[in-house]
């Protein structure tokens, strides 16, 4: 079941190039082990980012034959033994080398989105919270902040000047997941996730759920929930005139 | 020095785990500047493979839980040779830590009440681990990353700099520890490393050092453990003077992954057996009656249909074999595999799929599910797993004190997996998340005291010091023609997993240790191409003197041992020896020669009250008789204070 | 296609791969398919609708939904059910106009259309990791693109029309001569309208409105129940996206062919 693969592999800087190796294959591998072994064997100083290699951590992500994926959990089962397999670092993200990018980005967006508000009430231990309350918020902290669904994200992967305005669907989920949330006291997060998200700039078109590694169901739970809990605030007077009579908020 | 980036802080933490954050975390709340540095970026850390929960005795699904209960479960777990206070302690605050996460954003599984789920786990007797499905460690690290997000967000609001009293540093390799003036015996200073992606150095000058780095399961070839867990911060411990304690203790994880081979070792969490997984051999028998040792005789079920009561009717059945701690069922499967009676690819089966609906499976263990069906093609609703034991967890670590974090060398902290006394022989799953709570917290306001104190008369680093650590670093480009450090490190990894695995013989490890000695010499020798920048090869060159050193200290301590106890387990010495049980193994480097040394100490003694939680006829298990001349049978009141 | 190199996926610190898209299946295909399929849709809704012809069976009571409700005195007789408000019809103008802009729009602002518009025609982005071909990108934050957030307005109008196509589907159990029947027609008509409330009530805006945009769930139970059942409808919304526009033609069709005559109604009963 051995044989050996043909691999293409980006080599060096944004200045640097798709360089072929000829890589031993054996079964029941992914591609991450191929890395590896490019590393052990050939290429010593071949830049990649990893660490469970279980699909836990989300840090080997990278495009495989174009389509951003984790590399750990892309087995080589799913190739042919002839096909050459083209392996990438993300595309919208500066490159640092090799493998590995820059995903300053991410961690920017996440330091702008205001934290949980724990409930002024309530001592530690008194949290009480139905299962299916927080079930929702539970699926978008299933994110493992791989970052495939930002790198394949079309409005920042084709528009570079997008990237100021726009915090992706990461952030989208994690702003879900806090509206969402039972007992976080703040109630201006649909408002954010207009105004300092740019949720409007997503035009749904899913990308972001079909490379999500945790199958997070990031387009219909999370991104149309908030574009529907921003119309709620914003564009429908009826929800507006409703709540300005019952004078609460939901 | 023109290629030197430095930064000084009050409290520098490395490693960016639940221990290293929680402890960030308390002494940033205290006011003090605080840099935290890891290897990998911020939230990868090792913690997020934890997966079943968190022990912490809040009652909230069996009222008869508490902190006595639990800290009996530690102790029993660890075979009696935990340092008590730490156990103490652990089991005193795990609620409290537990609750706290909620108020930083956690959402647990929740009871019927609205309260936070407990589960099952190995060796607890009641159900008590707080947990979110089967990605509790994910869960953990996000909220402690959001928390310090949430610091951020407060300096940013305050001072206009997000990172003035808070800082991540990502990436970033420390090598080695700064000691007041240059003397080897004086306080820290700070530490030294490189930014991983441009190969540049960098100084960190600290009065408090706080270690956070995790474990040492990248020596062995086996393990559950990733490219991080290298003993970087026993290692360099060992180097800046502290002892490390109970080094031979290693847990191999019953069940980790044995099928495909690039798979082999990766976690097939507890939380399976927890939630009615059965382990059967290739006859189908249920193996595990088998194999219930003496000291747990009563405790455990001993025919099927009580143990398959225990689910539904804990009250009125004694729990099942397979949730006995974690090393007996790792010696169970390993004696099952070695006298044939294993799967084709040399684990057993563990079998959920009988015992629960697809649907329960699938919203109880969501990530086991995923992990089996995309790299085995096994769908575990339908079908048994194939499992094995694993390298897991070390035991052994820096000798701290357990309510501060402090070690023996002024300045220097310590706290998660890579101290050492809170387990004892052998962790029970579940107490390392709250491990890295309780004394995240306690380590983060010792190290905070400590700095504090120390800001007034800062200690320095000097020049030759820097000098002499560049040269160690830069050291592998300078040689040509040697070695790659990856056959070394296959090498080493080979050696630990077979010679000073979870059977243990004494010509083996007298082998090991030889071999050990050959790949030092050759290591010392090796050479690295390339540059600094970003460059895998030299990363891993550097860390293998951390895993050398740590090894030996493995091998040493366990050759040592003269008796089988907790995750140490000898071939010729199966016996657990009560002479042992009060003998700590403490390693550190002679420093005149830089060589690993052993010496033994005495096991911390446990207070009487605490004594007072067990029965005479249970500690005569595990204390001599001359230790238990004085023991009276006289069980304290139900309403001791905590 | 264009590509400006400093741009986009090739921009500045990227790796400068070069290639729109290093993907090696055909990803083309979907939209392609999307384009087609939407196009001939387009094309025989507004032929069928503008024809003023064949859009009833009056033996069976059959209505074609391209023509419901049909309110105008140049209806044929018997096809307007909520009377005959307006005078004589102009040619070309569909007797449904007061609902079909509705509907056009309820399907135009729906969230699958959007994706299925913007990713194939609009080819923003064609398919996951291929790059667009557009310099400048505002998604929906702009006029006119920014009136899809009244989507859930077009839905009260959907809801209405449904109960509307529910009526003409209960008068086709219409019997030769009065009483009850029924038909093939009827059984396809039937098919439609549930075809159709499985469509309208998968909305995600309807998820939103019946519990979605609740924080508590525990505390509306029965509106979480709703939630519930309209989640497991929304999880198909594409599939019923796709599934009502071939029933729509298949019941316009049939009821085309059948008044028109080119062939009788299978009758199972009456």
């Amino acid at each position: 079941m051995t044989y050996d693969g043909h691999f293409r592999v980006w080599r060096g800087d944004d200045g640097g190039e798709l360089v072929d190796y000829t890589v031993e294959v054996n079964e029941g591998e992914v591609v991450l082990d191929i890395i590896h072994r490019l590393q052990a064997t050939q290429t010593p100083d071949l830049a990649v980012r990893w660490n469970c290699k279980a699909g836990k951590c989300g840090s080997c992500s990278a495009e495989i034959n174009g389509h951003p994926r984790l590399m750990c959990m892309t087995r080589m089962s799913i190739f042919e033994e002839a096909d050459t397999i083209t392996v990438t670092p993300m595309r919208t993200f500066p490159v640092i080398r090799d493998l590995v990018t820059d995903v300053s980005y991410n961690y920017e967006k996440a330091r702008q989105i205001p934290a949980f508000e724990p409930p002024a009430d309530l001592e530690p231990g008194e949290y009480r919270m139905a299962q299916v309350d927080v079930g929702r918020s539970q699926e978008f902290r299933k994110c493992i902040e791989c970052f495939l669904c930002q790198d394949v994200c079309h409005v920042i992967r084709d528009h570079e000047d997008n990237k100021a305005a726009y915090a992706g669907p990461r952030f989208f989920i994690r702003a879900a997941e806090l509206a969402m949330h039972p007992l976080d006291a703040r109630n201006d997060r649909a408002t954010f996730a207009r105004d300092q998200q740019g949720v409007g700039l997503c035009n749904i078109t899913k990308c972001c759920t079909e490379v999500c590694p945790e199958n997070i169901t990031i387009t219909d739970n999370a991104i149309i929930p908030m574009k529907e809990r921003v119309v709620d605030r914003h564009y429908d007077p009826l929800v507006w005139l409703g709540n300005k009579i019952r004078r609460r908020e939901h | 020095m023109t290629d030197l980036e430095r930064h000084a802080y009050d409290v520098l933490v490395i490693g960016a785990g639940g221990s290293g954050l929680r402890a960030a975390i308390e002494a940033r709340e205290a006011g003090l500047r605080v840099a935290i540095v890891c290897k990998s970026l911020f939230g990868k850390a090792h913690t997020v493979m934890a997966e079943g929960g968190i022990a912490a005795s809040m009652g909230n699904s069996n009222p008869h839980d508490n902190w006595q209960v639990h800290f009996g479960d530690t102790m029993r777990g660890g075979k009696f040779l935990n340092n008590p206070r730490m156990a103490e302690l652990h089991a005193k605050e795990a609620p409290r830590r537990v609750w706290e996460l909620e108020t930083y954003g956690a959402l647990f599984d929740r009871t019927p009440e609205g309260k936070i789920s407990q589960r099952n786990f190995g060796g607890h007797e009641y159900a008590r681990l707080a947990h979110v499905g089967d990605r509790t460690g994910l869960e953990l690290i996000r909220t402690l990353q959001q928390k310090i997000v949430s610091l951020q967000q407060e300096d940013e609001r305050e001072f206009g700099d997000a990172e003035a009293r808070l800082k991540v540093f990502m990436e970033l390799t420390i090598t080695e520890l700064m000691h007041d003036g240059g003397a080897p015996d004086g306080p820290v200073s700070g530490a030294f490393g490189y930014w991983r992606e441009s190969g540049r150095f960098v100084l960190f000058d600290a009065p408090a050092v706080v270690l956070a780095t995790g474990g040492i399961g990248k020596s062995f070839k086996v393990t559950s453990n990733s490219w991080e867990y290298t003993g970087d911060g026993h290692a360099l411990a060992l180097r800046a003077g502290a002892k490390l304690i109970n080094m031979e203790f290693v847990q191999f994880h019953p069940t980790g992954m044995v099928w495909p081979p690039s798979v082999k070792g990766i976690l097939v969490t507890e939380s399976v057996r927890g939630d009615g997984g059965v382990l059967r051999n290739s006859e189908g028998k249920r193996f595990m009656f088998e194999y219930v040792p003496e000291v747990f005789r009563g405790q455990y079920a001993t025919t099927e249909e009580e143990a398959d009561g225990w689910y539904e009717d804990p009250e009125h059945n004694k729990r099942p074999p397979e949730l006995l701690p974690r090393d007996e069922v790792a010696r169970a499967i390993n004696s099952e595999v070695k006298e044939g009676r294993g799967s084709e690819h040399g684990g057993v089966f563990l079998d959920v799929s009988t015992r629960l609906p697809a649907d329960e499976i699938k919203r109880r263990l969501p990530s086991m599910h995923h992990q089996f069906l995309e790299l085995a093609d096994v769908d575990i609703t339908a079908q048994p797993m194939e499992v094995g034991p694993t390298c897991h967890y070390v035991m052994g670590g820096i000798e701290v004190d357990p309510d501060t974090g402090a070690s023996s060398v002024p300045g220097l902290f310590a706290v998660g997996e890579v101290t050492g006394g809170m387990h004892g022989s052998n962790r029970l799953g579940g107490n390392s998340l709250g491990d890295l709570l309780v004394f995240g917290q306690r380590t983060g306001a010792g190290a905070a005291a400590y700095a504090a104190a120390a800001s007034k008369d800062r200690p320095t680093v000097i020049d030759a010091s820097i000098d002499a650590v560049t040269a160690t670093a830069e050291e592998p480009f300078q040689r040509e023609g040697g070695e790659s450090p990856y056959t070394l490190h296959q090498e080493l990894q080979q050696v630990m997993n077979d010679l000073v695995g979870i059977i243990r013989r004494e010509p083996e490890m007298q082998e090991a240790l030889d071999k050990l000695a050959d790949i030092r010499e050759r290591a010392a020798h090796l050479s690295v191409e390339g540059r600094r920048q970003f460059n895998p090869g030299w990363h891993l060159a550097l860390d293998l003197r951390n895993m050398l050193q740590v090894s030996e200290c493995v091998a040493r301590s366990a050759l040592e041992r003269q008796e089988s106890r907790g995750g140490h387990t000898r071939e010729d010495f199966p016996g657990m020896d009560a002479k042992w049980r009060s003998v700590n193994l403490a390693c550190h480097l002679d420093p005149a020669t830089g060589m690993v040394q052993l010496t033994r100490q005495q096991v911390p003694t446990i207070r009487d009250d605490l004594m007072h939680l067990f029965e005479r006829s249970e500690l005569e298990k595990y204390f001599t008789t001359e230790e238990l001349a004085d023991f009276q049978d006289v069980r304290q009141g139900e309403d001791d204070q905590s | 296609m264009t590509q400006d190199l400093a741009q986009g996926v090739n921009a500045r610190g990227r790796a400068k791969i070069g290639a729109r898209t290093l993907r090696t299946d055909r990803w083309w295909l979907a939209p392609v398919l999307t384009v087609t399929g939407l196009t001939l849709w387009v094309i025989y809704a507004v032929v069928r609708a503008s024809m003023q012809s064949d859009y009833f069976v009056p033996a069976y009571h059959y209505l074609s939904p391209f023509s419901s409700p049909c309110l105008s005195d140049s209806c044929v007789a018997g096809s307007s059910l909520f009377g005959t408000p307006f005078g004589a019809w102009p040619p070309l103008i569909p007797f449904a106009i007061l609902t079909l802009p509705f509907l056009l729009l309820f399907r135009l602002s729906c969230y699958y259309y959007r994706k299925a518009y913007y990713r194939s025609y609009w080819q923003s982005p064609p398919a996951c990791a291929v790059a667009e071909p557009h310099k400048k990108y505002t998604g929906e934050t702009r006029a006119p693109l920014i009136l899809q957030n009244a989507h859930r307005y077009f839905w009260y109008a959907a809801v209405i029309i449904s109960l509307i196509n529910t009526w003409d589907a209960v008068e086709a159990f219409h019997g030769k001569g009065g009483g009850i029947g029924f038909g093939l027609g009827t059984l396809i008509m039937v098919v439609n309208v549930v075809l159709l409330w499985g469509y309208t009530l998968g909305c995600h805006s309807c998820r939103n409105i019946t519990a979605g945009r609740l924080t508590h769930f525990s505390r509306h139970p029965i509106r979480y129940g709703l939630w519930q059942q309209v989640s497991r409808l929304n999880a198909h919304h594409m599939g019923f996206a796709w599934a009502t526009l071939a029933s729509l033609v298949v019941t316009d069709l049939y009821i085309a062919l059948v008044a028109g005559g080119a062939f009788s109604d299978f009758r199972f009963f009456n």
